[in-house]
């Protein structure tokens, strides 16, 4: 009999998404999966699909109203636009990512950092992440009308107490090694981008990489932080648990 | 000022879609005042090309809405101005409320209560919209106060009875708005009103 505690699951799954780029995951119910920033600035503009039935998607108004915040961190449920929770944010060394301004697309990409094309660039030709999610989103037969607003990860937009509830973007809020763990509480399609966020005022395009872990998560207990956060995090987890019953 | 081409009220917890051509303009008048009307807006010609409330968000670096705000779409086009504000402040970060989102706010007895939501599905299907065509709309006459900790909430409206918002197309657009039927936070004053829509073509 071995003397070891309780063994730690082995990852099911370990890669690295590149800077710049845009990628895509099922991510299982009962999978959890970790993001780990590689360098500073990091940004990670995220889509949920309901695997499904593609159509429920990640509600950022929803998200944020029902559980009284202007940004996501944890513990908090991201919830689809039909009421259920699709990922918990199980834990972050962030304790804000931005939900209210969006992801880069081409024009503004041009804009701040000039021409790019593939015969002067190679690889390294800058996709804007609306570029980016639309490709991925195509790879699972959805397109432009399944695009909905993102959550960009590892990035900090502030608001201020003025009249007009202005917006700041917060240079260097994620720094190399800052990372976020959700875990699927149903099967989830996750698209993201690396491209830099919108409002990142660096004249040059520094986008970081990703590094990804999937492993197996327990599912949420009576007391899990996600479903104790507030009253409306435990019904949106309920609501999934409604309808994604699992076999006793 | 000349007379409207277009003059109507919407009921209470009821809904409307127009197409509303380039350079008219749309009034909305909060009649009985603190009635939220959510509201979408799609390129009349190619509804795909949607209001998008972050990228107006972003490109106008407030998130409250108000004279001047130009209501941008998911490509970055200018959908519409807002060419007349006389309550000073609207919300697009709230979305519109659905069944489902109810049950999760309020609890599972608010699951069959009327909702914008369906009010969208079922105006929308009209002229072809389906439910993946809806996206976060905007919230005319709601007061939702967010704060510099990331805080936010629902707040009794800054409207009364006769303010207005007024609209200018930048392009044919169709709107599809909700005259919302909430009766579970004060975004309607505890109580939905109509509203009165004007247009004036050039």
């Amino acid at each position: 009999m071995s003397v070891l505690s309780a063994p730690v699951p082995l990852p099911l799954l370990r890669e690295q998404i590149p800077a710049g780029a845009a990628w895509s995951l099922v991510l299982r119910r009962g999978e959890q999966l970790r993001l780990v920033a590689l360098a500073d600035g990091a940004n990670a503009s995220l889509l949920l699909h309901a695997v499904e039935r593609p159509l429920e998607r990640l509600c950022v108004p929803d998200t944020l109203k029902a559980q009284l915040q202007a940004r996501v961190r944890p513990p908090m449920v991201l919830l689809s636009d039909a009421g259920r929770a699709l990922v918990s944010m199980t834990g972050s060394s962030l304790d804000w990512h931005d939900a209210l301004t969006g992801c880069s697309n081409q024009a503004q990409v041009h804009d701040r950092y000039g021409p790019s094309d593939y015969a002067a660039d190679r690889n390294a030709w800058r996709q804007s992440a609306r570029t980016g999610l639309l490709d991925e989103l195509a790879k699972h037969g959805l397109g432009e009308r399944d695009l909905a607003p993102t959550v960009n990860l590892f990035s900090k937009v502030a608001v201020a107490d003025d009249a007009r509830a202005s917006v700041t973007f917060v240079p260097g809020h994620a720094r190399a090694g800052d990372w976020v763990a959700l875990r699927a509480e149903l099967d989830v399609l996750l698209t993201l981008s690396t491209a830099p966020h919108p409002l990142d005022p660096r004249p040059s395009w520094a986008p970081s990489g990703l590094a990804v872990e999937v492993s197996p998560a327990e599912p949420p207990g009576a007391d899990d932080p996600s479903r104790t956060f507030r009253a409306e995090s435990a019904r949106a987890l309920a609501e999934t648990e409604r309808t994604v019953r699992s076999p006793r | 000022m000349s007379a409207p081409a277009l003059d109507v009220v919407v009921p209470a917890g009821d809904g409307w879609i127009d197409v509303l051509p380039a350079g008219s303009r749309l009034r909305i008048v909060d009649l009985e005042g603190n009635q939220a009307v959510d509201t979408l807006l799609y390129d009349a010609h190619d509804p795909a090309n949607r209001y998008s409330a972050v990228d107006t968000v972003r490109e106008q670096g407030a998130l409250y809405l108000s004279t001047g705000s130009v209501l941008r779409s998911t490509r970055g086009d200018a959908l519409a101005t807002i060419v007349q504000d006389t309550v000073g402040r609207h919300d697009t970060l709230g979305g519109a409320c659905a069944q489902e989102s109810n049950v999760v706010r309020y609890g599972p007895h608010t699951r069959h209560q009327h909702s914008c939501r369906t009010t969208f599905v079922r105006k929308g299907a009209e002229r072809g919209l389906e439910p993946r065509d809806l996206t976060a709309n905007i919230n005319f006459f709601m007061n939702v106060p967010v704060t510099s900790g990331g805080g936010l909430t629902f707040q009794d409206g800054l409207s009364a009875p006769g303010k207005h918002v007024e609209l200018r197309a930048e392009r044919d657009l169709l709107v599809l708005l909700s005259c919302c039927p909430q009766l579970n936070n004060p975004c309607n004053g505890w109580n939905p009103t109509p509203v009165r829509l004007l247009r004036w073509d050039t």
